[in-house]
């Protein structure tokens, strides 16, 4: 019994876990998807430096999803990780690129242009990479003997290549929102044209997924179609209009923080979204969250320490925005 | 790391999750954030927080790195001496007893052995840098103070470290006699066993060949004793040893170096004795010579315990072979390679701008080689443009 719900608070927690890396992230990895339609070194700096104080933290967030799945769903982690295979190195090979392309671009004037294809690929694998991932584990993972039991590129589908280009244009989104937050000038003008672009193309591929997810499964098109979960059908395609009208309205009305707010909007819709189609599932259609958890002896010896440190890292995380808040302005030498 | 487990040892991850997964987790959770929040504002922040706070948040870096080491160090030494644990129906360790996972018989001589390695890898590299700019300018007060402090922490700690290491090998012939047999190179079980200083394992012909032997040393070392009894890696099935030659040949460079590193401190001792530490060039040339000898070390360390624990990832319970996932030999091999490469091309490029900033000459107010070109809040190392960051989440 009481297994049963120290695993439901650790699926809570890690997919906490998972949305917080998402929307931080997202918008740094965005700023390297960004990068193409920037050309100008003094563009590109403006837009490191608006984030270098905190990608770090951010990532770390992927780290506590990785090791934490191990250490509280440790047969999801071990047979999920072998089906995504050859995405999750891919992932980790373009995160490599984005990490130490932010400080080597500056180390180099021969070789800048090379590190910031290296920042701008780098961050365009890792999301597609992961858009793909997302993909197909919404698609499924065939499991025998606690052992992925499927083929090396099950997860190459069009569904997944739909869902790798929806990311795209989601950090994309959230990236153009981040620079309209922390820049000013053209750059911002810049991005709020990018931002409505981006904006549409990620609503529209979140409809087009929306669409086609209840039809993979019939676990999914229950789950939507039928009481009482359906109410949540009802709702979140509300919202999204919401948070859309949100994103349109601040782009056109020169606000700052509301657009990137809406931007994270859509992305906690979207995550709610996945998580209502998964329940009880941690890997769908294979493992619940029960089968898939560890004994209690590691859930609850965790989870004190993470129920303690979670709102501490929260609070230190959030004071290193509140030190680097405001506009990145490179001329005042940014001290 | 973090993600490792799961792609290429799915199996050990399945089995050995619900112990070592907690221990990564704390890892994360009071490690890695800590130093990973704390960076920005100890690389761009002092401006913005203030000097008290700013070291608080460098402290906060360092602290960080300490915690992780010890966590990650918990997690390594359980699968070297594993305790505190039951097994299920489904194969999986069960934890039972987590002060005993944690605090494993080898874990303190393990964590004290690394964090030690750790402080004099970094003295010695600080060390060559201050030589060389001492050696370009006696009077240089930046480099001055690099070296001084560099080789006090040789002198100082690397006898602590060789006694650490000392203890840390008779622990692990109490556990792991087989991974002492195959560092020794001893084949036979004998008494008055001899230290064999050079030679060639072969673990075919059962013998290590062209060995030059010290008699009875090898004892005494190890039992403290001269005619006690050391075991040889023949008092083990074959299928329950390591292989002998790298661990014997990896121990060797290590042991050696360590031994450089304490002539070194002690040198400097006489010299600082002498007043002759920031005139000696052979003192110099020595210190910047063994600039490298701490990474050395410290691989060559990780590669005789991690390769003497084989045949098993967790210690005489589950086997290497065991412990994959379920993936084909291409994807591995390809993964392998990918990395290969991309580790070669990105720490090659980071080791050269990492020797260009060393060959500079230090100043404490960083300035950048460009006219007008801004620094790091913390003015330690120049940076070409406008401060950017160094993540350290590669190795996760």
């Amino acid at each position: 019994m009481l297994g049963v719900e120290l695993s439901f608070i650790w699926a809570g927690l890690i997919a906490f876990a998972v949305l917080a890396y998402v929307v931080l992230d997202g918008f740094d990895l965005g700023i390297g998807i960004l990068f193409p339609l920037f050309p100008e070194t003094h563009d590109r700096n403006v837009m490191t430096n608006s984030v270098a104080p905190v990608w770090d933290g951010n990532e770390t967030w992927l780290v506590l999803g990785g090791g934490g799945l191990m250490a509280v769903f440790p047969l999801a982690y071990a047979t999920v990780l072998p089906a995504l295979y050859i995405p999750i190195i891919l992932m980790l090979l373009g995160l490599i690129f984005r990490g130490v392309a932010f400080e080597f671009r500056f180390r180099t004037e021969r070789w800048r242009g090379l590190w910031d294809w290296g920042f701008a690929l780098g961050s365009i694998v890792a999301t597609a990479m992961q858009g793909i991932a997302l993909g197909a584990l919404v698609q499924g993972i065939r499991i025998e003997n606690r052992q992925y039991a499927g083929g090396w590129w099950d997860w190459l589908t069009p569904f997944s290549m739909l869902t790798a280009v929806g990311l795209l244009f989601g950090y994309a989104l959230l990236g153009a929102c981040w620079l309209n937050l922390k820049t000013h000038g053209e750059l911002q003008a810049k991005a709020r044209r990018i931002g409505m672009v981006t904006g549409v193309g990620t609503l529209a591929l979140i409809g087009v997924v929306s669409l086609w997810t209840p039809f993979l499964e019939p676990i999914y098109f229950e789950r939507w179609f039928a009481w009482p979960t359906a109410v949540f059908s009802a709702l979140v395609p509300m919202l999204l209009a919401v948070c859309a009208f949100g994103l349109w309205w601040g782009l056109t009305r020169d606000k700052h923080l509301l657009p990137f707010l809406a931007a994270l909007g859509l992305f906690v819709l979207s995550f709610a979204g996945i998580g209502i189609s998964f329940y009880p599932y941690i890997v769908p259609g294979a493992l619940t969250i029960t089968e898939a958890a560890a004994p209690d002896e590691s859930l609850g010896f965790l989870l004190v320490g993470a129920l303690f440190l979670i709102p501490i890292i929260l609070a230190y995380s959030g004071y290193a925005y509140w030190v680097f808040r405001g506009k990145v302005d490179p001329s005042e030498g940014y001290h | 790391m973090s993600y490792q487990f799961g792609t290429n040892w799915a199996t050990f991850s399945d089995k050995a999750g619900p112990v070592i997964g907690p221990l990564m987790g704390y890892e994360v959770l009071t490690a890695f954030f800590l130093e990973a929040g704390f960076l920005g504002i100890a690389l761009f922040g002092r401006q913005r927080v203030g000097n008290g706070l700013h070291m608080f948040a460098v402290a906060m870096v360092a602290v960080g790195t300490l915690v992780s080491a010890t966590w990650i160090l918990a997690a390594n030494s359980w699968m070297q001496t594993p305790a505190g644990f039951a097994m299920n129906a489904d194969g999986q360790f069960i934890p039972t007893d987590w002060w005993a996972i944690i605090f494993n018989p080898s874990f303190p001589y393990r964590l004290v052995h690394t964090v030690l390695a750790a402080f004099l890898t970094t003295a010695f590299a600080v060390g060559a840098v201050g030589a060389l700019h001492l050696m370009r300018d006696r009077d240089n007060r930046h480099a001055r103070i690099m070296f001084s402090m560099a080789m006090w922490m040789a002198a100082l700690v690397t006898p602590v470290q060789i006694f650490v290491g000392d203890l840390h090998g008779l622990n692990t012939l109490e556990h792991q006699p087989a991974k002492i047999a195959a560092m020794e190179g001893h084949y036979e079980t004998q008494r008055g066993a001899p230290l064999i200083l050079f030679g060639i394992p072969d673990d075919e012909a059962e013998e290590t060949k062209f060995a030059l032997e010290i008699p009875y040393l090898g004892s005494l070392l190890l039992t403290h004793e001269l005619d006690g009894e050391v075991k040889g890696l023949k008092a083990f099935p074959k299928d329950e040893r390591p292989p002998a030659l790298l661990p014997f040949i990896t121990f060797r460079v290590m042991v050696g170096l360590g031994v450089l590193m304490l002539l070194v401190g002690l040198w400097s001792l006489w010299a600082r004795f002498r007043k002759t530490l920031y005139t000696s060039t052979w003192l110099h040339r020595a210190a910047l010579l063994m600039g490298p000898s701490g990474f050395v070390a410290v691989l060559a360390g990780w590669y005789t315990t991690e390769v003497g624990r084989q045949p098993y990832t967790v210690y005489g319970l589950l086997r290497t072979s065991d412990s994959l996932s379920n993936v084909d030999a291409e994807a591995v091999g390809a993964s392998l390679i990918a990395f290969i490469i991309v580790y070669f091309f990105v720490f090659g490029a980071g080791t050269f701008y990492i020797l260009r900033l060393m060959w500079k000459s230090p100043t404490s107010g960083g300035g950048g080689e460009l006219a007008g070109a801004p620094t790091r809040a913390a003015g330690i190392t120049p940076a070409i443009q406008i401060e950017a960051t160094g993540g350290d989440n590669a190795g996760r």
